[in-house]
């Protein structure tokens, strides 16, 4: 790669030290899991390397003992991830400040990965690209290097997995708190936890995912006019 | 208790990856460089990743019933665990494993 320096390097990687332990975690208990379901450390290692979707992995071991219907998979990826079609709508701005944005920036683009495009800084004289680039490469071969991990381990070895795929809405709740702590995104965090409780209870626990994200996006849109008016009171003060 | 053969779990992965491929470029095919965002798209690319962890909480808990033993107990003990620690000494890591083991504890040995 043309300008994926040491430097750059250098700069990305503390920023990525609490993905890392994260990761680690997340992804030794997620091989184990999928070992305790019949594939091994391969299987671990090509689902990382190609879908590298921590939720959806997880999501789709719940699938791995039914039978095989690809347009249901297809359709709950679909919907597990939609929240990425935000995050890249999120990005559309920043990413454009690159003149031509490697493609694996938004390939790698996860949960994590995003947050850090969001925050980190690089310093002067490094390039924001590639420093982009590590960022997601190297969290990316946290998220291969554990589950693979994991799934040797639980090769080897037998677990009782009962209770480990909380794991996952540990992780939602911490990044939840974290954003609970942005006051003024109080109001877009309640519209959703609003929206998606209330239609849990109307369609039920198998149907309520795309109902919320429907919901979802016309509560948001209706309070459009008093948020941007709140924004902009805070940006001016 | 494998019920896909290597085949069809190669299929599984390639389905995945593709529809995960598709969430996360569609936005850049809509838009690309040349092309004016539209007001409310921006809007909503600033305040959605908020309410969409919220949802992703509730998701994970949608299996929970009160109504039936343990009553969401586990759950409820745990998230709270990650919230206390959280508050305490907001370390990512502490606030996942924290509330993890405690509710693998919970399901393993309390409540099986």
């Amino acid at each position: 790669m043309r300008k994926c320096s040491f430097a750059a390097l250098r700069a990305a990687f503390p920023h990525t030290i609490p993905v890392l332990t994260g990761f680690t975690f997340l992804g030794l208990a997620y091989g184990i899991l999928l070992a305790a379901h019949g594939f091994g450390p391969l299987w671990a290692l090509a689902t990382s390397l190609f879908v590298f979707a921590g939720s959806m992995q997880y999501f789709a071991l719940g699938l791995l003992a039914l039978p095989f219907d690809p347009v249901s998979v297809f359709l709950l990826t679909l919907t597990v991830n939609a929240r990425h079609l935000f995050y890249g709508i999120s990005m559309l701005e920043p990413l454009r400040s690159l003149k031509k944005p490697h493609p694996y920036l938004i390939f790698a683009m996860c949960d994590e990965t995003f947050s850090l495009y969001c925050s980190a800084k690089e310093p002067e004289g490094v390039d924001r690209e590639a420093f982009l680039l590590w960022i997601a490469a190297l969290n990316q071969f946290y998220w291969v290097a554990a589950s693979t991990a994991g799934g040797l381990i639980g090769s080897v070895l037998t677990f009782n997995t009962a209770g480990f795929d909380f794991v996952l809405t540990a992780l939602f709740v911490v990044i939840f708190l974290g954003q609970w702590r942005d006051r003024p995104h109080r109001i877009p965090a309640l519209a959703g936890l609003g929206s998606t409780t209330l239609c849990l209870m109307l369609f039920g626990a198998q149907d309520f995912l795309i109902p919320a994200m429907g919901l979802i996006l016309m509560v948001l849109l209706l309070l459009r006019r008093p948020l941007e008016v709140q924004r902009k009171g805070e940006e001016a003060s | 208790m494998t019920a896909l053969s290597s085949l069809q779990m190669a299929a599984f992965i390639a389905v995945m990856a593709a529809a995960t491929v598709i969430t996360r470029f569609l936005p850049f095919w809509i838009f690309p460089a040349n092309r004016r965002i539209p007001g409310a798209v921006l809007y909503l690319g600033r305040v959605l990743p908020y309410a969409v962890s919220a949802l992703l909480v509730v998701y994970c808990l949608k299996g929970v019933s009160i109504a039936a033993p343990p009553h969401g107990i586990p759950e409820a003990v745990s998230v709270l665990l990650i919230v206390i620690l959280h508050g305490w000494k907001n370390n990512t890591l502490l606030s996942i494993a924290g509330g993890s083991f405690c509710y693998v504890f919970l399901i393993q040995t309390v409540f099986h």
